[in-house]
């Protein structure tokens, strides 16, 4: 077997060393009627090339040569074949945590180098070397929250995304918190008198995400105030991370649960992302996850270790932040060659073009008959439009011409069925989104679209 | 032995790299992007002013080739599995296949969005459906979730089950968690995030539990035992399936942590041992690669009894021949990630299985054959404190050479300067100064001689030039850091000059 | 080496009493087995302790050590130059490294119970042959 280093005489030779007759004394611990006398069945074993065949065929049943107007926290982004081709370096790839310095500096580097990154995209004092994504990064926040505020009440804003509420939920179950819900308000943004009226001396923090579900940017400075003025922390969640090239960054919020995905990562049916958790320096003994900090050596030479883990379960065991160990490493360093390679100027130009994408886009999809926006405040690269007609049948109708049509909300939120959200990046291209536009106008017309109703029409126009 | 003597490594010039913020300079890009074929937009117009920033402050400006050169050059300064051994005890250091990064990112699955129609996503579902197959084959279980980011999200995942089904079938959760001695942290940080309280079960002096104290200890209170077999010592835990059946007649499960895992997989099955539910580590056992930390995933595998409490979305068949994800489920603890598993890892995962098939035995035979050949060696060199039969790791102890002042971190950071990685050091807890090894399959017989005369050369210098040993290493780039400065005031980001 | 107007704990803290001002730290023994201290938590002043009860910890790169409070009382000062120089538990445990000062509630029955300096003297160097 290629990937095994040895012939049946070294075999031989090795257990004549032990003084073993078999490799089977080796395992004499097992009680005999536990050890197998078959094979098991898996299938294999498999050539290389068989393998790679295996996994063409299952690359072709499913969705090469589809469009895809698909965000809802997983973005298609431009990569650069640079990042793989340094990814794959091995002594990237097949390198352990670095808890021995001496011979891990390049990866302590570029931790140190990804944490300031982090930090400055999201205007925050410190950040750490990754979580596993960013739904579970805002349940890490909430719980530091709760440890730092030594108060149990969460409020989250309805306009999070429906996955990281549900993960939430899952991490509080039986952390003694209670996740609440506020409103959003019909320009899309969360409902911030209605978080006035919620928070109070119990909330610990409370949970606003931008852009939000819905696409829309979010104030974190008024957020911030409503939570401060209480004594509640504000955890902002950033899930498109890409907006952050030219959206003002949440400074204001005390800790920022962040899915970096978009910068360098390619979607790959749902993970592995790179979540990551930033905050203010006085709180960076309550957050989890692994940090390098820079020092010296014995001779004065500039080096960087791993630092601060006594907040860690390998030495604070059932008291630590987190039970976090393996984290999503060489996905940051996938972000942070990225984030190099675009540098700042790319990162801004980045967030302009999925600006401008989205605004064409709008305008294309609001002039076929039958479709509104729905919120009024501005997005970034995400809208949601309102059907005439059920999504579902229309994205049927949509599959047949090769297209894959925005999310419909209705699962998600019952307020909102025949509503689905629009993604555009700077990788849609102009005629896809045309020949979306096209494609819905006759589908719209062949299902004889119904002109919305005089109440429908008049709620829309209210909502400019 | 000198460094002439020292056959495995030798010094090499290395080059050289300041922070990538150190290299910036205005007006440099490493990437284009293409040209807009929509109208530019205004972005203070699209946003109002207020939400614009000026521009993300400090952010690098850098060149392509400084970008290549800026990341070759640190990675060189790594020591990494294609480079040599690491005998890191419980963490399984094997070779990580490249047949698996080129399936993980072919088109067709690097790119799918988890919300596309599942008729557009059979691809992707038969193979989450094939990895569920053959790992249940593996470990003797009845259903599987592969949703888990890693072994200590599968533990919580586990434990949170195991509060669901005990609330289920008895309407009483309990109250506590047996965890031994040796246990790795992970165990006890994930019982305190779901609510139970831990207690501790020591070990007795063969290294294994104490079966007694179990008895003593394994009240109606107690929900369930953690235990991780062969434990961290490397001794196959013998009366595990005694402990189930204990453990079934006061009404608690059994939770098997499944990071060693690659002393069992195609000899014996957890499943047969009485275990209840597991979780196992792909990057370990399933030679997914570490990547400097991570990302991993931790699928739990469960008996039939415990199904309905798995995480959503649970794979179903939807017709013959198609699959779907189902989230309708009642009595599910609920989602433990956004947009289900680490899918791009469980790939990797299914390419290593696919390579072996039945024949991964031969890999976890070979694994314990080299754990055993070393220990063997290393006897009448260091300190054993266990006499127990070893599997795929043995752990001794830095008695002997405590004595002249050495300890297993000195003899750690002298083993680099012989051109391989530490092993594991103190750890686990219940042996003073511990060294643990496990040179995985992965690992030649010429290697394995390598660093057992590099661990005979060291002890050897511990007795006759303790010093050298202490003050190790000797030929690295930066020699020990001042982790205490580190950590007392932690500059934990670059700034710019003021 | 250890002062005599101190009292001792098992776990190695120190408290000397002023009237019912009671001033509390960890001892020479402590430091020295903890290594280099780089953290030290402490409570808040108006937090409340009970004897017995952890009221900190103390932190070298590789561990945590909790702190016990010998007495129970009402946290009155706490020692901020230690947030900008843990290091100097290791140079001045019994001195400028004290942790808290508490004004005690019931100090003359819970001091019952503490060793004096000669006991604790002992009591280290049967810990140190322990451990040898």
């Amino acid at each position: 077997m290629r990937y095994l280093p040895k012939g049946d005489a070294e075999r031989r030779a090795m257990l004549d060393a032990i003084g073993a007759k078999s490799v089977e004394e080796l395992f004499g611990s097992i009680p005999a009627k536990f050890r197998l006398a078959e094979p098991l069945p898996v299938p294999g074993p498999l050539a290389e090339s068989e393998i790679v065949d295996y996994f063409r065929r299952r690359a072709g049943e499913n969705s090469l040569g589809y469009a895809s107007f698909l965000g809802a926290g997983v973005y298609r982004h431009l990569r650069s074949v640079v990042t793989d081709a340094l990814l794959q370096r091995g002594e990237f790839l097949t390198s352990y945590t670095p808890y021995q310095a001496e011979i891990s500096q390049g990866t302590l580097q570029w931790i140190f180098e990804f944490q300031t990154l982090v930090g400055q995209l999201t205007g925050q004092e410190v950040a750490n070397a990754s979580m596993y994504d960013g739904s579970t990064a805002l349940a890490e926040a909430a719980l530091m929250a709760e440890r730092l505020t030594r108060r149990r009440r969460v409020l989250a804003a309805r306009s999070l995304h429906p996955e990281y509420r549900q993960v939430l939920e899952t991490y509080a179950q039986h952390a003694g918190l209670e996740i609440e819900s506020f409103g959003y308000e019909v320009s899309g943004r969360a409902d911030l008198d209605a978080l006035r009226a919620a928070v109070d001396e119990r909330t610990a923090a409370v949970v606003i995400q931008s852009p939000n579900f819905f696409g829309v940017l979010e104030e974190i400075p008024a957020a911030a105030e409503i939570a401060h003025a209480a004594g509640a922390l504000l955890v902002a969640t950033v899930a498109e991370a890409a907006s952050l090239g030219i959206a003002r960054p949440p400074a204001e919020a005390d800790i920022v649960a962040m899915e970096g995905q978009s910068y360098g990562l390619p979607p790959s049916y749902g993970g592995p992302f790179a979540g990551v958790l930033a905050t203010r320096e006085k709180f960076v003994r309550q957050m989890p996850g692994r940090l390098a900090g820079e020092t010296r050596d014995t001779q004065g030479r500039r080096g960087f270790c791993l630092t601060l883990a006594t907040r860690e379960q390998h030495i604070r065991r059932e008291k630590a932040t987190s039970n976090i160990c393996t984290n999503q490493a060489l996905c940051a360093l996938a972000m942070t060659i990225h984030l190099c390679l675009l540098g700042r100027q790319g990162v801004r130009e980045l967030a302009e073009q999925n600006l401008a994408k989205a605004r064409y886009a709008r305008e294309k999809l609001e002039a076929v008959p039958g479709v509104e926006r729905v919120f009024a405040a501005p997005v970034f690269n995400e809208f949601v439009i309102r059907l005439p007609r059920s999504v579902r049948m229309v994205n049927a109708a949509l599959l047949k011409e090769k297209i894959i049509g925005p999310l419909a909300l209705g699962p998600f939120y019952p307020e909102l069925t025949k509503c689905a959200l629009v993604c555009v990046t700077e990788v849609t291209g102009r005629e896809e989104i045309e020949r979306l536009a096209d494609s819905l106008a006759r589908i719209l017309d062949a299902q004889g679209a119904a002109k919305p109703d005089a109440a429908l029409r008049g709620a829309a126009e209210r909502s400019r | 032995m000198s460094d002439d003597q020292i056959r495995k490594a030798r010094r090499h010039v290395s080059q050289s790299e300041d922070l990538i913020f150190e290299r910036s300079g205005v007006g440099k890009r490493g990437m284009e992007l293409p040209a807009l074929d929509v109208p530019a937009i205004d972005p203070r117009a699209e946003l109002g002013a207020g939400m614009v920033r000026d521009g993300v402050k400090g952010f690098p400006e850098v060149s392509e080739i400084e970008v290549v050169r800026h990341f070759t050059r640190l990675s060189t300064w790594n020591y990494a599995i294609d480079l040599g051994m690491y005998p890191l005890g419980s963490c399984t250091m094997k070779y990580n296949p490249r047949v698996n990064e080129f399936v993980a990112r072919l088109d067709g699955l690097a790119n799918e969005h988890p919300y596309q129609p599942s008729e557009l996503s059979q691809g992707c579902l038969a193979i989450l459906r094939d990895l569920e197959k053959a790992l249940l084959a593996i470990t003797g279980m009845d259903a599987i979730t592969l949703e888990p980011a890693a072994g200590a999200q599968g533990e919580l995942t586990g434990l949170l089950i195991i509060h669901a089904y005990l609330k289920d079938t008895q309407g009483n959760p309990r109250k506590k968690v047996l965890i031994p001695d040796s246990a790795h942290g992970t165990n006890p940080a994930s019982v305190s995030l779901t609510g139970y309280q831990m207690e501790n079960i020591r070990s007795g002096p063969s290294g294994q539990i104490d079966f007694g104290e179990l008895d003593r200890l394994v009240t109606g209170d107690v929900a369930a035992l953690m235990l991780t077999n062969p434990n961290t010592l490397g001794v196959f835990e013998e009366r595990m399936a005694d402990a189930a059946r204990l453990l079934h007649e006061r009404g608690a499960l059994l939770y098997m942590d499944g990071a060693n895992m690659n002393a069992l997989a195609g000899v014996a099955r957890p499943g047969d041992l009485g275990v209840d539910l597991m979780h196992l580590n792909l990057h370990k056992t399933f030679s997914t690669p570490h990547g400097g930390g991570g990302p991993g995933a931790g699928p739990v595998a469960v008996k039939e009894a415990l199904r309905p409490f798995l995480p959503v979305p649970v794979l179903v068949d939807d017709g013959p021949g198609r699959l779907k994800l189902d989230d309708q489920r009642p009595k599910s603890v609920g989602r433990v990630k956004a947009f289900g598993g680490n899918f791009g890892v469980l790939v990797r995962a299914l390419a290593y299985i696919l390579a072996y098939g039945p024949g991964i035995r031969q890999a976890t035979e070979d694994a314990v054959l080299n754990a055993n050949y070393i220990r063997k060696h290393l006897e009448e060199f260091y300190e054993l404190p266990y006499s127990s039969a070893s599997m795929h790791e043995v752990v001794f102890s830095d008695a002997r050479q405590k004595k002249n002042g050495v300890t297993t971190i000195d003899i750690a950071k002298r083993l680099i300067d012989y051109g391989f990685h530490p092993y594991t050091t103190a750890f686990p807890l219940i042996v003073a100064g511990a060294l643990m090894i496990e040179p995985t399959e992965s690992e030649s017989k010429q290697e394995c001689d390598l660093f057992i005369d590099a661990m005979r050369a060291i002890a050897g210098e511990a007795a006759e030039d303790p010093n050298l040993v202490k003050t190790a290493p000797h030929s690295t780039r930066v020699g020990r850091l001042d982790e205490v400065a580190a950590a007392r005031k932690p500059v934990l980001c670059w700034k710019p000059e003021a | 080496m250890y002062p005599s107007e101190f009292r001792y704990t098992k776990e190695h803290e120190w408290v000397k009493l002023d009237g019912d001002l009671a001033t509390i730290g960890i001892t020479d023994y402590a430091q020295h087995e903890l290594g280099d201290v780089v953290y030290v938590e402490l409570p808040s002043t108006g937090a409340k302790l009970e004897a017995g009860k952890a009221l900190g910890a103390v932190e070298s790169v590789k561990s945590v050590s909790e702190i016990f409070s010998p007495l129970s009382g009402e946290v009155t000062e706490v020692n901020s130059a230690l947030g900008d120089h843990p290091e100097k538990v290791n140079e001045d445990p019994h001195g400028a490294a004290w942790l808290v000062r508490v004004r005690a509630s019931n100090a003359a029955a819970e001091l019952d119970g503490l060793m004096d300096a000669a006991a604790y003297e002992a009591y280290v160097a049967e810990q140190k042959e322990a451990s040898a």
